[in-house]
């Protein structure tokens, strides 16, 4: 029983990692093809249909670059930073609960790797502020100005927004009384979603996740005009790959946590009664992890779209958004949150 | 061999290992990322101690004043003449040594005390360390203590942003 239980573990490791990766492999390439479309470009169209082996071409492209490290830079930091960037990453993965569970064979297999942890908005957080780390010190041990500026302003963002970022979620918490996502989610079935609920706790968790990625409108540690590539201005081959594809995944994560938090998860309304399908059967397994996927990546979506949309902010602009608007609104949104509770619930 | 003992055992051993680091490194930079890693086993011990919640927030907090610790001695210190952070009087690390001496004397003593008492965790732990818990005792037992400790926090957040703002006119 040990054994069989191990190996769905490891089976279900290895199945979240390679298909994270490839996710973003593949959302470099939509965000070029996106981008391109709203540019009326064609985008990359070269490599295989449509270019769609673009994402394989490109990492192949990185894997035999030659590696550079620059003469002054401390060069263990410099390895040990995009080691960080995707360890982080890949770590926040574990608690996202895809679907809720399926039974095969007599074995219940939740569709997750801890999506009944206890903590596990707590762990979020805690990967979000340790995310910091791979950036700033990417950008410190290239001994580069453009990559130390970079990190210290991807820095500085990350502390100020971690802050809009965990206070925007209380309202999601006082209205579930859980920091369980499983939980979270079956609090919202059958379209009782937090986001009508929660409206301004999800906008607030949107542009803090924004800035929190380091995306358009809030890209400054990378802005190209003043910093070349910012952080990874010093990074060649499979090491910028690394920093590059963790991006791509904190986007993909950050895109499923407000899936579960704010648009219900893995919840499908009316459709699984229509069809009559049992809790434990593939068929709604599958279902679900569709839903939950869909709704992930029309997030994804979305951020790029931003992205193409809207200009940078200057770096002053930046802080007074953070620290004198969504600050407030945060702590509002919690107090008003209070009130509905103990208005409408009792 | 338990799993629970296996992983105290290894997150122990790399607590004390990256602790050791931490004081080592003449790099401060080296010296504040182990102390992260440090951080990190810590966490770990105690959730193979089942108090998850203390586990989570010694990395949230920890880590991200850890990093502003980092941001500082980037921006402060001259980071090419590290030779120069080097301490000269052996004053300072011969009080460490005996107070630390001090210190293992006493966690010695402690465990030769209660030879047995440490072995099984008790039933308790299990429910004592989750957040529903923590919260509870909080807002009622040590409803007090928690809002004085709030609105200390509060003036010192009043202090800080008057301070920044002297020089602004």
């Amino acid at each position: 029983m040990e054994w069989t239980k191990l190996l769905i573990w490891v089976a279900k490791g290895a199945i979240l990692v390679n298909a994270m990766l490839v996710s973003a492999a593949y959302m470099v390439l939509a965000e070029r093809k996106i981008a391109a479309w709203m540019q009326n470009r064609v985008g990359p169209n070269r490599v295989g249909p449509w270019g769609l082996f673009q994402s394989f071409a490109d990492v192949i492209k990185l894997n035999l670059k030659e590696d550079i490290v620059p003469a002054a830079a401390h060069y263990q930091f410099h390895a040990l930073a995009p080691i960080i960037a995707i360890g982080v990453a890949i770590t926040l993965y574990a608690v996202i609960p895809f679907g809720d569970y399926v039974i095969i064979g007599g074995h219940t297999i939740q569709l997750g790797m801890a999506p009944n942890m206890n903590i596990a908005l707590l762990v979020i957080l805690a990967m979000t502020s340790v995310a910091v780390y791979g950036i700033t010190l990417a950008g410190w041990s290239s001994n580069s100005k453009y990559s130390l500026l970079g990190g210290l302003r991807s820095a500085a963002q990350m502390i100020s927004y971690e802050l809009s970022m965990g206070l925007s979620v209380v309202g999601v918490l006082m209205l579930s009384s859980s920091l369980n996502l499983s939980t979270i989610i079956r609090s919202q079935a059958d379209l009782q979603w937090n986001l009508f609920y929660q409206p301004i706790g999800f906008l607030l968790f949107f542009i803090s996740s924004l800035a929190e990625l380091n995306r358009a409108p809030f890209d400054l540690p990378e802005a190209e005009p003043e910093l070349v590539g910012g952080y990874h201005t010093e990074y060649t081959g499979m090491k910028f790959g690394t920093l590059y594809l963790a991006e791509y995944a904190n986007i993909l994560s950050a895109s499923a946590l407000m899936t579960a938090l704010f648009l219900g998860g893995w919840d499908v309304p009316f459709l699984p009664k229509l069809l009559g399908l049992q809790p434990g059967s593939i068929e709604l397994a599958l279902l679900q992890v569709g839903s939950f996927l869909t709704k992930s990546f029309a997030l994804v979506f979305v951020v790029i779209w931003v992205r193409w949309s809207l200009p940078r902010f200057r770096y002053d602009q930046l802080m007074t958004l953070g620290w004198k608007i969504l600050l407030p609104i945060a702590m509002a949104n919690i107090a008003l949150t209070g009130i509905g509770i103990l208005l409408f619930k009792h | 061999m338990d799993m629970h003992v296996l992983l105290f055992a290894l997150f122990a051993v790399g607590a004390v290992a990256s602790a050791v680091l931490t004081v080592t490194r003449r790099n401060p930079v080296a010296s504040a990322m182990s102390l992260v890693a440090h951080f990190f086993m810590l966490s770990g011990l105690y959730l193979t101690l089942e108090a998850q919640f203390v586990a989570a927030v010694q990395v949230l907090v920890y880590a991200g004043a850890i990093m502003v610790l980092v941001v500082f001695v980037v921006m402060l210190l001259n980071l090419g003449n590290e030779h120069r952070l080097q301490e000269r009087s052996s004053l300072r690390s011969v009080m460490g040594t005996l107070i630390a001496a001090l210190f293992a004397v006493q966690v010695i003593i402690t465990l030769l005390a209660h030879p047995t008492g440490m072995n099984a965790m008790s039933p308790q732990a299990l429910t004592i360390g989750t957040t529903e818990s923590i919260g509870q005792t909080l807002f009622t037992t040590y409803l007090f203590p928690f809002e004085a400790v709030s609105l200390l926090l509060l003036a010192a957040l009043i202090g800080s942003v008057i301070l920044a703002k002297r020089h602004v006119k």
